[in-house]
């Protein structure tokens, strides 16, 4: 789990966590939003309360009683990273297609239902799982859950319904990718970056293999990975775990449980090359440099590391006092923006990346000297034990300001059980940052930055407009 | 400093809150110097979230110093006082304050978050901020460097270049027709003097309005607003600017740009917030084109043509004038189709107006969806001022699901009439739309 706060760094590319929202795309802010504050080191951070039906599906539920309302969330253990090569983007493909009928509903009455009902609803896709959700009032809750356990198993697609639907798919795709520099050239960072992994694949797919997806294809992944014994409800909101219990189990714990499911990917191999992307493109007006190197998850790799890996970004590149801004942007006048991510909540193997947007009259190269200083710097002479303290402390801070909106509890323990935590480990994620040292964060450092597992990607201005 | 580049759309929607009145108590919290605040006690959680705006925002902007309103919010955090820019910062996330403002056309405005223990050390950060702000020569180089790598940034945007487009059609002789964040010309040439000259003109007593939402009680805040805000001056400069109609009339502007999806804006005249029909125009929107996914435009444009992933429409009252706008993106192969689309949604609406069931599910929806505005102190916050610019009432929570209710179809079909004119429209088309050609 990690909190971000919105500060300055600006001109940061989409991380690799970054999602779909295949509906209206509206939702992405939610999860980016989160702002934190300080908290006593062993306070909880939503305090949950858990139980799992005899059909396998694990419930979530936070209660909060500032409005009644509920935010009601369905989490399939299921993401683009789990999709078989050569079939990229049907996991977002499906997700825009659970929104057509059932055998029991006709297509686009699931959405005329919740807005009836005064409802707000959106889905979106990421590599490691897929949700969907609809905020209401809580007298329409047991409505919601109704219609949502249909779609789990009774969906129904025809040819009628999948062609138009893959047209928005692909003009989604146009729109976040191909209109998009940066984004061009994140897909390629990725397939460089990941030599095996199946993060190597933009999740929305590609263009060629949206377009030769069959309705057989689509409704065989739907068939294999939708299943109560793979899906985890979360409900946050106006209600507590003794009232949603028997809803649950009357509208969710009906269903029978499925065939057992393994997440089987390809693993990483090891990386022997530094590599370099360079892109020039004619829309481009501001110039960027980013490093990602490949770095171990809460689930993947060396994980001992990935508490220390959120304090050293913080202390890196984490905003407007981080090493990397006071460096480049405020000293040595060489960026405009300058910055460092990483997030460990993902199953397979993340990154931990660096980017900064040059001052006009500044190379790209320069930028990645300064940046390289910096790195070299902490490597050799770690980092201070002020510096440490005070990004606990804000890092800390920051889980109390995630309680004030109920959606981010929903989101943060969905996340967190559809990759493979625990909601134990979302709890103790105070505690375990408040123990981190500047020991831990050097050996960290000196682990994840090896030259060998990165990609730099260099984005410039195409001067020459080619046909 | 900068804020994240999602420019999108050229105007912010108005605010048109209202909550739960069962769990939403507002208070009016009256200091003993006159300061007024909205404040909404919530003790779930040891914060407190504040929003502050003045009127006055970017469009007051002198010609030639277009992004001036901007510039300086991006500077007021940087330095204030004793405290340079690092110690200023350094302070606010040592203690994990967030203090940020914002320029917008109308609008000026701030966003304070603090924990309880450190909610003092917040007020008294942006009591200086308002205040004493420096300005000091590094932070004001590196705003105004990050300031025009953003325009540049935004050039690369079809969405942000259409928006500026469609603004500058719309109100070729108003400052409406002018960016917020002015241009590479404009920001280069501001200057200190400016910035200081437009915070002792705009920030003031008299044009502010403060919502607070959180754990602090009226005893404890009426001080706090003395404190705070004592030191503004009472009035700011005034202005008299005229209401302005938009230039609508049929046109179509092309910007060519090498892209593959052409992304597509669309508007006309729009309905001021106090006019009598607003409530009319805001239910017939969102059968049209507003929230969600059951309007007639996703419906037609998305569902059954797959022509966009993204299409909707919004109205957009500004302080002098009103705007109704839409938009969409597609392949360039497709854009004539979708404008073909939406000018017959739009003549069908002006025509026939809606039918029972869909005023019926309209007003559901928009009635029984108002309580998820209130599930954050900061959204609270916003609504508490934007009740207040707008003079909606203390006692608005209450009342707006009435004015939904109040809608009959008689309303919408004469506000569609007044309002739709599918060959008034203004197209603006970024990209290489096939089969569309500019009209001036």
């Amino acid at each position: 789990m990690t909190f971000f706060r919105r500060r300055r760094a600006s001109f940061a590319p989409s991380p690799q966590t970054a999602r779909l929202c295949p509906r209206l795309g509206l939702l992405a802010a939610l999860v980016l939003a989160l702002a934190i504050i300080a908290a006593p080191a062993r306070a909880k951070v939503f305090s949950p309360e858990t139980f799992t039906l005899d059909n396998g599906m694990q419930v979530v539920v936070i209660s909060n009683h500032r409005a009644p309302v509920v935010t009601h969330m369905v989490w399939y253990k299921v993401g683009s990273a789990d999709e078989q090569s050569g079939y990229s983007g049907i996991a977002h493909f499906l997700e825009h297609l659970m929104f057509k009928g059932t055998k029991t509903r006709a297509p686009g009455e699931f959405s005329k239902i919740v807005a009836e009902n005064g409802g707000q609803e959106n889905a979106f896709t990421s590599y490691d799982y897929t949700a969907y959700h609809q905020t209401i009032a809580r007298e329409h809750l047991e409505t919601m859950m109704a219609m949502e356990a249909d779609r789990m198993t009774n969906l129904v697609l025809t040819d009628e319904i999948i062609e138009p639907e893959r047209q928005v798919v692909r003009e989604e795709r146009r729109m976040r990718t191909d209109n998009n520099p940066s984004a061009i050239l994140g897909e390629h960072v990725s397939e460089s970056l990941y030599r095996n992994y199946p993060y190597r694949r933009p999740i929305i797919g590609y263009d060629h293999e949206i377009v030769a997806m069959t309705r057989k294809n689509i409704t065989d992944f739907y068939k294999h990975w939708y299943a109560p014994n793979n899906a985890i409800l979360v409900v946050a909101g106006d209600i507590t775990a003794k009232e949603l219990k028997p809803l649950a189990e009357k509208y969710y714990g009906v269903i029978p449980r499925g065939p057992k499911i393994d997440r089987l990917r390809p693993a990483e191999p090891p990386q022997e090359a530094a590599r370099i992307v360079a892109m020039k493109h004619t829309q481009v007006r501001q110039p960027s440099w980013r490093r990602s190197y490949i770095a171990p998850s809460y689930l993947y790799g060396e994980t001992e590391h990935a508490d220390a890996l959120q304090v050293l970004t913080e202390i890196l590149g984490g905003g407007g006092t981080s090493r990397l801004y006071r460096k480049l942007v405020i000293d040595d006048k060489l960026a405009v923006g300058a910055g460092s991510h990483y997030s460990p909540d993902s199953r397979g193997p993340t990154q931990f990346m660096i980017y900064a947007s040059p001052r006009p009259g500044v190379t790209l190269p320069q930028v990645e000297a300064a940046v390289q200083a910096e790195i070299d710097k902490i490597e050799t002479d770690g980092v201070t034990a002020d510096e440490v303290a005070r990004a606990k402390k804000r890092m800390l801070a920051g889980a109390v300001f995630a309680r004030d909106s109920f959606t981010t509890g929903a989101q943060t323990l969905g996340a967190a059980l559809a990759v493979g935590q625990k909601v134990a480990d979302v709890e103790a994620w105070p505690e375990r940052i408040a123990a981190v040292t500047a020991d831990q964060i050097k050996a960290a450092a000196k682990f994840v930055f090896v030259k060998k597992h990165s990609v730099t990607a260099f984005l410039t201005e195409d001067k020459e407009p080619k046909e | 400093m900068i804020r994240a580049l999602a420019l999108s759309l050229l105007l912010a929607f108005t605010v048109l809150s209202a909550g739960p009145a069962q769990a939403t108590k507002i208070e009016k919290v009256v200091s003993p110097g006159g300061i007024e605040a909205w404040l909404v006690q919530d003790h779930l959680n040891p914060i407190v979230s504040m929003r502050l705006a003045w009127r006055g925002g970017g469009a007051l902007d002198p010609e030639g110093k277009d992004g001036l309103a901007n510039m300086v919010s991006s500077l007021l955090d940087e330095g204030a006082g004793d405290l340079d820019s690092k110690t200023f910062q350094q302070t606010l996330e040592d203690n994990s304050i967030t203090l940020r403002f914002d320029a917008g056309r109308d609008t000026f405005g701030a966003r304070v978050q603090a924990l309880t223990d450190y909610r003092d050390l917040a007020f008294n950060l942006l009591r200086q901020a308002m205040t004493k702000p420096r300005f000091d020569a590094e932070p004001v180089e590196r705003l105004r460097a990050q300031i025009l790598a953003g325009l540049r940034h935004e050039s690369e945007q079809a969405d942000a270049v259409a928006g500026k487009a469609l603004m500058a059609a719309l109100y070729p002789d108003d400052p409406y027709g002018r960016p917020t964040r002015g241009t590479v010309d404009t920001v280069a040439k501001l200057t200190v003097d400016d910035l200081r000259g437009f915070v002792k003109r705009r920030l003031a007593r008299d044009t502010l309005f403060i919502g607070i939402v959180g754990a602090i009680t009226p005893e404890e805040l009426a001080p706090l607003l003395d404190k705070t805000f004592g030191g503004l001056p009472a009035q700011a400069a005034p202005w008299k600017l005229p209401e302005v109609g938009p230039d609508a009339k049929a046109r179509t502007v092309v910007i060519d740009k090498p892209i593959r999806q052409s992304n597509i804006l669309f508007a006309d005249k729009g309905v001021m917030r106090h006019d009598p029909d607003f409530y009319p125009a805001y239910v017939m929107n969102h059968i049209l084109g507003g929230g969600g996914f059951t309007s007639r435009l996703y419906s037609e444009v998305r569902e059954k043509r797959g022509l966009a992933y993204s299409v909707y429409t919004y109205l957009s009252p500004m302080d002098r004038s009103a705007v109704y706008v839409g938009g969409a993106g597609t392949a360039n192969a497709r854009v004539a189709e979708t404008i073909k689309v939406v000018r017959d949604e739009w003549t069908k609406m002006a025509e026939n107006g809606v039918t029972d069931a869909e005023l019926t599910a309209a007003k559901k929806y928009l009635t029984g969806s108002f309580p998820l505005r209130f599930t954050s102190t900061e959204r609270i916050a916003s609504m508490l001022v934007g009740m207040q610019m707008d003079d909606l009432g203390i006692d608005y929570l209450d009342k707006r699901n009435g004015y939904i209710e109040a809608v009959g179809p008689d309303d919408i079909r004469r506000v569609a009439r007044k309002l739709l004119h599918a060959d008034r429209l203004t197209f603006v088309v970024v990209g290489q739309p096939e089969g569309v050609t500019a009209k001036p």
